[in-house]
């Protein structure tokens, strides 16, 4: 057995593109549950941003439109719950498996006739003068547009939830609504808010797994991706830089797994493919233990149909 | 709503009855994933066609794509019959039970089960001896590798997958003798992110070749963007991957579905029949060869599919040892059928361990 045939750098710097789709849908989905929205249709808006931006990218032949247009086809289907769940008031889980339903069904008849297809390739970003740091310019520095603003959105939802007043009233409608609402703030426009917003990450995460990481079109083809990162977000325990970390452990363990499997080693391979899920929760859970209480609950009006008073 | 419901029950009752009428048979299938894969359901697909257009309105195929290989295949298999279904292609390994269980509810009905290896009364099973088209492609990576290193991207540790590899090392080997495999198990028959990234670890191992016995186009994109070599799955995949796509090992299930489907209707179908068909019944069919292999390898690739189609080799003929080097067929000798049926052990030569 030879390690010198695994890259240690390549090997990074692929677990990053990896994690990346689970990563944007796992953030976007933080947001919407921190303002009280459970949404289980991550599935669905991811795999029907991944063929909308698909549709558009082959069509105009430009990327950036494709992934714009992944954005805004998650946004659309989060609208559907938006409407279903704010407005109509009815189930948020019921609503959200119904939305992953639809989603992968719809995605599929959109998606006949754009199988075999390729779509343009979306170029890298070499910074200047960093990409040329031996190792970590591998690593860090050699990627795509998505990497750099999925890390980027990342801290802008720390930020967000930490920092600014607008994070403090959705944590406020996600903790309580009643007193939310009592206090004179729209809890209805927030979470129509959040949800599109979680619906726009989730559909960027889809077009990133179609337009780079595979990348091409098949029915189905996020294939469980969206649940991964609804169980991120409760393992994070809704805090952005552990949902960074968890997704990067599940990316990388892995990637590992393949690697060592490639190299012949004698380990069990049941295991080691059950490995990614068993070491990003351990982690996880090691990391919540240390914590005090309060910061490891769910928001308290998570799930709950908001009547207003 | 209600009206919508009695509307929706009329028009069914009527659907129902005028096909019943208008066929005399009807046939049913059940796939594990999408109809277009490109890859293992798509020639299934290719296998109903040839049914329609062999017995036009005499038969009706139905077909249920995605169906999970567990007890949900059992549920759909039930409808089916209970829509009236004469006769049941299984198209999956993982539907093996669930078809024998159904089998027994229904002893009229045909049940036909792909790569299975449970038969009953009214159950046949029919596979292909994909292990022939495996060696062809392996004598022609063992050609055109320059790395010597041989990726192959494997969903289950079922006797079907390791006689393939196994084949595929064994021609590599003989046409190649510096020859290294490099085996990725992913557990799934269908992930097209997890077929990208274990295609992605491969050629970062220095893979040049990757082989697959995943059913998506995903390594196939992969290995085009990559600049390295890869076979098509079931299908011609060469729309993915115009310079990567090497030749292809292609399922003709057309004449077995058209043979079967008119036994039943002519009452000589039996149950408790295995068929195992290779190169030379068209079962197996090797695609197109591309021009990126050189013509002498295309010659020498299209002679040893020609032998293996006329009988004259067989792809594991001895010597050959087992992993552990201990002996499993002496000079000459030719496997049997059972070994092969039931292989769950690598061939001397092949790294790492097959998951139990």
């Amino acid at each position: 057995m030879d390690f010198s045939d695994i890259n240690f750098s390549l090997l990074i710097a692929s677990l990053i593109v990896a994690a990346t789709p689970i990563l944007l849908a796992a953030l976007g989905e933080l947001v919407a549950e921190k303002s009280g929205v459970l949404n289980l249709g991550v599935e669905g808006m991811m795999i029907f941003g991944a063929i909308s931006g698909f549709i558009i990218t082959i069509e105009t032949k430009n990327p950036w439109l494709g992934f714009l247009c992944s954005s805004i086809g998650g946004i659309l289907l989060a609208s559907i719950f938006a409407v279903v769940t704010q407005i109509f008031r009815a189930n948020q889980v019921a609503s959200g498996l119904a939305l992953t339903l639809f989603g992968l069904g719809f995605s599929a008849l959109l998606g006949q006739s754009y199988t075999g297809l390729k779509p343009v390739s979306f170029p890298d970003m070499h910074i200047p003068i960093l990409a040329d740091i031996p190792v970590i310019g591998i690593i860090l520095f050699q990627h795509d547009f998505i990497v750099y603003f999925s890390i980027f959105a990342v801290f802008l939802v720390y930020y967000l939830f930490r920092k600014s007043h607008f994070g403090l009233i959705i944590k406020a409608v996600g903790e309580n609504h009643d007193s939310a609402h009592a206090l004179g703030y729209n809890v209805i426009l927030i979470r129509f808010f959040t949800i599109l917003l979680g619906g726009a990450l989730a559909g960027l995460g889809g077009g990133y797994l179609s337009l780079v990481r595979v990348p091409q079109w098949t029915e189905g083809m996020t294939a469980g991706a969206g649940w991964i990162a609804l169980a991120l977000v409760v393992f994070a325990s809704w805090q952005p830089f552990r949902l960074l970390i968890g997704a990067y452990i599940f990316g990388g363990i892995t990637l590992l797994q393949l690697n060592l499997q490639a190299l012949g080693l004698e380990i069990n391979v049941a295991l080691l493919s059950m490995s990614p899920y068993l070491v990003t929760i351990g982690v996880l859970v090691f990391m919540s233990a240390r914590r005090n209480k309060n910061s490891l609950e769910a928001p308290k009006s998570l799930g709950k149909t908001f009547f207003g008073l | 709503m209600k009206i919508l419901k009695i509307c929706s029950i009329i028009l069914s009752t009527l659907f129902v009855s005028s096909f019943a009428i208008a066929s005399d048979m009807k046939v049913g299938f059940i796939m594990v994933g999408p109809l277009d894969d490109h890859g293992w359901n798509y020639q299934h697909s290719v296998g109903i066609k040839a049914i329609n257009e062999a017995f036009g309105d005499k038969v009706e195929t139905i077909y249920q794509e995605n169906v999970p290989e567990g007890p949900d295949a059992e549920r759909v298999m039930t409808q089916m019959v209970l829509s009236g279904a004469d006769m049941i292609f299984a198209t999956s390994f993982g539907h093996m039970d669930p078809v024998i269980n159904v089998a027994k509810k229904f002893p009229d009905v045909k049940f036909e089960h792909a790569t299975g290896f449970k038969t009953a009364d009214n159950v046949s099973t029919y596979s292909a001896r994909f292990y022939e088209g495996r060696s062809v492609i392996g004598h022609i990576a063992g050609k055109v590798t320059k790395s010597n290193k041989i990726g192959y991207v494997a969903s289950y540790p079922i006797p079907e997958v390791v006689r393939g590899i196994n084949s595929a090392y064994l021609a590599a080997k003989a046409a190649n003798p510096d020859v290294e495999f490099k085996v990725i198990w992913i557990f799934t028959w269908f992930d097209p992110a997890k077929e990208a990234d274990a295609a992605k670890t491969l050629i970062q191992q220095g893979a040049d070749v990757i082989m697959q016995h995943v059913d998506s186009s995903a390594i196939m994109t992969v290995a085009e963007e990559a600049g390295v070599f890869a076979y098509g799955q079931a299908s011609d995949m060469s729309e993915f991957g115009p310079n990567a796509h090497l030749t292809a090992i292609i399922n003709g299930w057309g004449p077995y579905y058209v043979k079967r489907v008119k036994e039943a209707m002519d009452g000589t179908w039996k149950g408790k029949q295995e068929t195992f068909d290779g190169i030379g019944d068209g079962m197996v069919i090797i695609g197109k060869m591309s021009d990126k292999i050189p013509a002498s390898v295309r010659k020498e690739a299209q002679d040893l599919a020609d032998s293996i189609a006329s009988g004259d080799i067989h792809p594991f003929t001895g010597p050959i040892n087992k992993q552990d080097g201990s002996p499993w067929l002496a000079d000459g000798e030719e496997a049997d059928i059972g070994t092969l049926l039931g292989m769950n052990f690598y061939v001397e030569g092949i790294e790492g361990d097959i998951p139990q």
